[in-house]
Parts: structure tokens; sequence; C-alpha cells
């Protein structure tokens, strides 16, 4: 394996050897790394590094999850808030096929995650021996990389560049699959290396100035430049130098999904968000700008619509770290290839000050339309039930924007991400790529590990919270501090939305029962409340807010609420439709 | 232009890699996910020890073809991609035939077929006779519709192998990296900062 010797952080082990099991070796190696929390569940095939932990107490917080599935999304959660790696023990076989959806959402929303599931002894893989499954081969394409260690001797290395794989470039999740005899087999631990170089391995992609030279040209002519911007300024640690090239170049900016907060929200030239259900000028104006910059976001469907009718008269630059996504959905007519957070210095520095006053007055032009059409009623109903952005907007109120807002998946995550106020980045968890409905709970959890000193609020659908509710267990037992808002629509409201849209009102199992959800609370010892009325709104939260420790409060909305603007699937971004 | 990117044709895909298990999947994914069929595969280590060489041959778009190339280069252990038309390499498949002497012997001239074919035999038995051939699919489809008739057993072709044409190949960039970091032993990593000399994106 090659790994170049930088850091050798272990104290006194490099002088001399010492006999460590596999499983002690990896422990080490999370040390090292700087990992604080581990989320997990045990089993057979991982007991022996269970064992280990159990002496290692003092330096590891290991959080028992109830799912796997569960865990993973915690691993996320803190990964997203913290920007460090999330760390995740499983064990064999349906321990480790639990973990499958939560690396397909990581590898899409490119979350940095070391995954370690146990394995059974290396002598009876491939017999189908009790609980064993091609972990390697099942969570191959989900992961950015995977390997499976059956020897103890590997454990240093591979869990060096494990982290290196996961945290570097392009982030994403990897796993790590260990037979038990490699957890149990002793052996001369010469101390951990970090790795820094991989042979094959290029994280960054080599940043060629004639390309910045370029851009800066066509930005310089540009009438009418648009940024959209996406979750790489966030991966990158960015957020400062995106700030300076924005206010700098004068250009309005709007964001994906994964991008909200990297600049905030209320900044003058934050135009909005982009996509399905973004907002109605940075659809419309994609189509009317002159040069698109597109910084660390890949064109996704759900942000381009068609495609065939995305941007046309624009000139393209697009800003990646991944030379896979440079023209892989919109050809670019300048690729940036590199970090952004080395490119976008080097922009701003050839860039002209400027201020584009007009153009950005028709953006405000839009906003003013959607206001009107959309947003007051939606923000200030003047029916009796509540609806989804009034409780977002009083939260906005209460929190003042600086709380970590985390999503399911639904009508809820579009309306959340649509109106929660974000002064700060690493502030919207969501489930970007995949939509995974059962996210936001153990997210949320990992959410609050990852950032200890913030306000975590999870919002969440009544089908979503179903999915994964048995977390509760989790919150209960570590005594995590997770704010909890169900949005009780008593619909699967996203789908019941396209079936009233799009299907004649067939609504095909969409019509969703749920149980107490405050007495379900109640019995993990979470304390409770619903609501129904929009005077109890304000104090409700509060409490919330103000409890110490977590809180579930449900509030019951409207159930036929659409969430507008949306560009219907296979339409173009102008044809965003306002009702 | 853009025509000519959308025209499918002949690629020649050529992968240097780790030598790694599992990373034949990782890359076969690239194709099966986008439900493209793969044509001929061929991996064996290459010229440098600790490194492999995949030739894969499908039938795409330029622009496809482009994209996969991005993404398989994407993978942790491969480093370096290329993919190439048919004019742009050199290539062969080995093709064996296996034939029973006795009709061989006396219905055909050998000497002739095999002179005719660029065949050699590979194993003269009483019972059986095994030929071998190389070329292009055309040139060893031949030599199984002139040997069908008298009675081919079995009949087997390999991968294709190709060379790239242009000169500058991959070879003095592997010797590189070879010379900098050994497939065995750890070295300091000195050629960090050589990365743009050896990289290209
Ligand atoms: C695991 C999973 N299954 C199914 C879906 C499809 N889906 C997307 S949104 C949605 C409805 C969500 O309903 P709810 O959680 O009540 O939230 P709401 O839309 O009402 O806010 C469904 C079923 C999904 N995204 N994830």
């Amino acid at each position: 394996m090659e790994i170049a010797q930088q850091e050798v952080l272990v104290p006194a082990a490099k002088a001399q050897a010492v006999k460590l099991s596999g499983s002690e070796a990896l422990l080490e190696a999370l040390i090292v790394e700087g990992v604080d929390t581990i989320f997990g569940y045990p089993g057979g095939a991982i007991m022996p590094i269970y064992d280990a932990l159990y002496d290692y107490n003092d330096k590891l917080n290991h959080i028992l999850v109830r799912h796997e599935q569960g865990g993973i999304h915690a691993g996320q959660g803190y990964a997203r808030t913290s920007g460090k790696v999330g760390v995740v023990f499983a064990t064999s076989g349906p321990g480790a096929t639990n973990l499958v959806t939560g690396l397909a959402d990581a590898q899409i929303d490119s979350t940095p995650l070391v995954c370690i599931t146990g394995q059974v002894f290396a002598h009876l893989l491939g017999t189908d021996a009790f609980q064993e499954t091609d972990v390697i081969n099942i969570t191959t394409p989900v992961t950015k990389w995977n390997y499976q260690v059956t020897d103890a001797t590997e454990i240093p290395e591979v869990l060096a560049k494990a982290f290196y794989i996961a945290k570097s470039g392009r982030p994403g999740p990897v796993l790590i699959d260990i037979t038990k005899n490699a957890q149990i087999q002793k052996f001369d631990f010469e101390g951990y290396v970090k790795c820094n170089h991989i042979r094959s391995y290029r994280p960054k992609p080599i940043v060629r100035p004639q390309y910045i030279q370029q851009a800066a040209e066509l930005i310089n002519q540009a009438k009418k430049p648009f940024i959209i911007w996406g979750q790489g300024v966030i991966l990158g640690s960015a957020e400062q130098e995106f700030k300076a090239f924005v206010e700098k170049s004068g250009i309005p900016a709007a964001w994906t999904v994964l991008g909200a907060g990297a600049i905030p929200t209320d900044h003058p030239l934050n135009v909005g968000m982009l996509g399905m259900h973004g907002n109605y000028g940075p659809n419309v104006l994609t189509n009317e700008c002159d040069v698109l910059i597109a910084i660390g976001m890949r064109f996704d469907d759900r942000v381009t619509g068609r495609l065939d009718k995305y941007a046309k008269q624009a000139k393209v630059v697009h800003l990646d770290i991944d030379p896979a996504e440079i023209d892989k959905n919109v050809k670019s007519t300048v690729p940036v290839w590199g970090d952004c957070k080395e490119t976008l210095p080097l922009l701003t520095a050839l860039v002209e000050e400027k201020q584009h006053t007009e153009w950005l007055a028709k953006f405000n032009d839009y906003t003013r339309q959607e206001v009107e059409q959309v947003i007051e009623k939606e923000l200030n109903p003047t029916t009796d039930e509540m609806t989804m952005g009034e409780v977002i907007k009083q939260l906005n109120e209460i929190t003042k924007g600086e709380a970590v807002i985390v999503t399911d998946v639904g009508q809820h995550q579009m309306v959340a991400c649509r109106y929660a106020q974000f002064n700060n980045t690493r502030s919207n968890v969501t489930s970007g790529g995949l939509g995974t409905m059962g996210f936001a709970l153990p997210a949320a959890i990992g959410a609050k590990f990852g950032a200890q000193h913030r306000t975590v609020v999870a919002i969440i659908g009544d089908g979503g919270f179903q999915m994964t509710c048995q977390e509760l267990g989790t919150i209960m037992q570590s005594g995590v501090d997770v704010k909890i808002i169900i949005l009780n629509n008593r619909f699967l409201g996203m789908v019941r939305q396209w079936q009233e849209l799009f299907n004649e009102r067939r609504y095909s199992f969409v019509d969703i029962q749920s149980p107490d959800f405050v007495a379900l609370a109640a019995a993990y010892r979470i304390p409770g409340k619903v609501i129904d009325d929009r005077k109890d709104l304000p104090s409700a939260l509060n409490q919330m807010l103000t409890n110490k420790g977590s809180f579930l409060l449900e509030v019951m909305v409207t159930k036929e609420n659409n969430v507008f603007p949306m560009v219907p699937q296979g339409c173009s971004v102008s044809e965003i439709r306002l009702k | 232009m853009e025509t000519q990117d959308n025209e499918k044709q002949e690629y020649n895909i050529t992968v240097y890699t780790e030598n790694q298990i599992g990373l034949l999947n990782r890359i076969a994914i690239i194709f099966t996910r986008r439900k493209i069929n793969i044509d001929s595969l061929n991996t064996s280590p290459s010229e440098i020890e600790s490194i492999h060489r995949f030739n894969i041959v499908i039938t795409e778009s330029e622009e496809v073809v482009r994209k996969l190339t991005r993404q398989i280069e994407k993978q942790v252990e491969v480093l370096k991609v290329y993919y190439h038309t048919n004019a742009d390499v050199i290539w062969q498949e080995l093709a064996l035939y296996k034939v029973s002497t006795d009709v061989i012997a006396e219905k055909v001239s050998v000497e002739r077929l095999l002179r005719e074919n660029g065949a050699r035999v590979v194993v003269l038995r009483k019972d059986y006779t095994v030929f071998e051939t190389t070329g292009h699919r055309e040139e060893t489809d031949n030599l199984i519709s002139i040997l069908q008739p008298y009675g081919l057993i079995e009949f087997v072709r390999s991968a294709r192998v190709a060379i790239i044409k242009d000169s500058d190949g991959f070879n003095s960039k592997l010797r590189e990296f070879e010379r900098l970091e050994p497939g065995e032993d750890v070295v300091e990593n000195e050629y960090l900062n050589k990365g743009q000399k050896v990289f290209t994106m």
C-alpha cells in the first residue's frame, strides 16, 4: 500500500512496537484521526471491536442507535454540521445492509463518512456463513471507496487511507469491512501514520490559470451575469472566498438546496433558491442571463428541469473540484477545475468591481410577484388552518436564523428550505440528492453531536417521522438535545401534491394515519405538545426551544396545501408555475 | 461537430490501475449502471510491476465515452484513462480452433490453409489439431468459416488488446510514477509537488 509517511502521532509506539489486537489498532487509529463520537450498533461479527471499545470509553463516545440506518444518518448529520468525518459501526449481514440507504445518501450528497462493518471469519468468506453478506460488492456503487480487511496488520494503513479518501477532494463515504479474525488477531503495532497521498488518487485537479483568466474575461464582459452555487462552497470551506467574489463582482447569486447558508439568506446579493421548488426569479432568469457562473454545484435535474431548454443563451463558467462533473449535464464554455477555495480568490482578483443594479432589480421584480402570489399566502395565511410556511416564519423569529435546521423529505422540506433563515453556514442539513425519508430524526441527533453549542431543530413530516421514529430511543438514552417539529398534514404530502396536479387528484395511498406522537415521545421520556391553533404557535415554539433537552412539537397544518412555485417535471425552468 | 460527437462507433478504452481486488467490479459498474454493453474486456499486468492495464471496447458516441472515461478516472485506484477510435490504435485478438486431425489431414491442404490465414499449429495430436491465429475480428472469423465445413470442434477468441499509435504513450509517465513511488515500499512524498508534471488533470 502506498502511503506517505508524514505524521506519526501515536506516542511511544514508534520506539518499540506494542502488541495490539486489530480492534485496538482500529480504535487507536480513530483517536489519532480526531474522532470523538461514533454512532453504531453491535452484533456478533463486530463484537471484538465493541469489546475493545469498553476500555476506550473515556476517549471515544459511542452512541447506541436503534437501527443502523439511524446510525449512518446520524453520522451524516454529524459530518454535515462539524465538517469532520462521521464514523459508524455496524455488524455483518443485516447490520451492514441496513447501512446501504445512508451510504447512497452520503455518496450523492458528498458527505465524508468512514463506516466500519464486522465480517465473518476470513476462512468462512463465501460459504454463506451465518450473517455473511458480500458487503463489499453490495456497497461498491454507493461508496467512494471500500476495502475488506482480513489481516490485522492491514488496519493502520487502511484506516489512514479511508480517512484521507473520505475527506479529501470531493468527500464521500468509505466502508471498511473487517473480518472477525482480523479484529482479534494480535500484531506488532508500530504507530499510526496519517495518509496524505495515494499514487493513483488525485483529490484536486490542477488549477489552470488560463481558464481563470478566460472566466474573468467572460464575467467582466457580461451584462447579466448570474451566480449559482452549491454545497461545494461549504465542503471546500470557501464561504469567505465566495462572499468576497460575490461582493466584488456584484453579481446576483442563487443557491441549490445543499448550498443554503453559505452566505446568509438576507445578503443583498442572495436572490434565492434554485430548482423545482425554488424561487421564481432565479429560475426564470436562468434562461435570461448571459453568463452563468456555477460554483460547486452539479446541475442536478431538480435544478435544471429540462436540460435542452436550460440556459441555452448563456455562456457557462463551471467551477468544480470533480472533473467528472464538468460537462456532465451542462456544457461549459470555460471549465474551472479545482478546489473553489483556491480558484475563487484567483477569480476574484481578476474580476472588476461592479454593481449590476438594473439586472438585480429584475430579480427583485420577480420576488415581488412571488411574494404577492405565493409567499404572502403561505407566511401570513388568512384561513384558520396553519400553513407549514408560517411555522417556519415563527421559528425564524425566535431562533433569529441561528439554528441548525434538519429536514426530512417532502413538502415540509421544500417549505423549510425556502423559508428558513440561514445566517450561518452548515445550518441546512437535509437529504438533497437521494431524498431519503426517515433521514431527519437520526441526522438531527448527529447534527447536535457535531455542533453541540448550536440549537438543532428537526422539521419532519408525519410520514417520514414514522420511518425512523425508533431513534427517539437514542435521544432518550444519550440525552441529546434536539427539537423536533412534526408538520402533520395527515398525508404523504408531496406525493399527494403530485397526484393533485398531475394525476387528477387520484389520491392513491397517500392518506396516512399517525399514532399519538406526543404520547409516543412521552413513552421515551421526551416531553411534547400538539397544537392546531395559530395562537398557540409562538408559545409552543418558545416552550420547545427553552426546554432543557429534547422536545417534540406536533403542529397540525392544512391538509391539502401545495408547495409553489414549482417547475413541473419535464418542463423548462422558465415554465415555473406560481400556482 | 455535434453530429460527430453523437455518432456511435467502437472505442478502445485504456485504463491504468493499481492491482486491487474489487476494482474490476467498480469499473464494470460504471458501464452496467448506464446499461452499456462491454463488447470486449481484457485486463493484465502492465509493463510496470503493480500496475494493471485494462483494454475495454464499447460501441458508443464520443460524448458518452468521454463521460465514462472521467467516471472511471475518478475511481481512487485508477491512475489514468485514455480512449481511442480504432483508427488510433493497433489492435489484435487471438483465436484458437480445434479440429479433428483425421478430417483435416484427409480433406484439406493444411499447409495452404495455414499460409493463407496466417495461422499456425499450436498442438498436433492424433485425435485433434489446434490452430492459432491473431488479427482483427474479420480475420479470425474468416478461419471459422473455412474450418466449419470440416467439423470445427471448439473455438475460442480472446478479448481485444490494443496499442495506442501515438508514440508518447503512458509508459514514460508510468515509469516516473514507479521511480518516485515504487509499488511496495513506502517512501517520503517528494513527488507531491511534482503532481502537475505527472497528471494532466
Ligand atoms: C424512503 C422513501 N420512500 C418514499 C419516498 C417518496 N416520497 C417523497 S416525499 C413523500 C411524502 C412525504 O410525506 P411526509 O413525510 O408526510 O411529508 P410531507 O410531504 O407531507 O411534508 C414520499 C412518500 C421517499 N422520498 N423516500
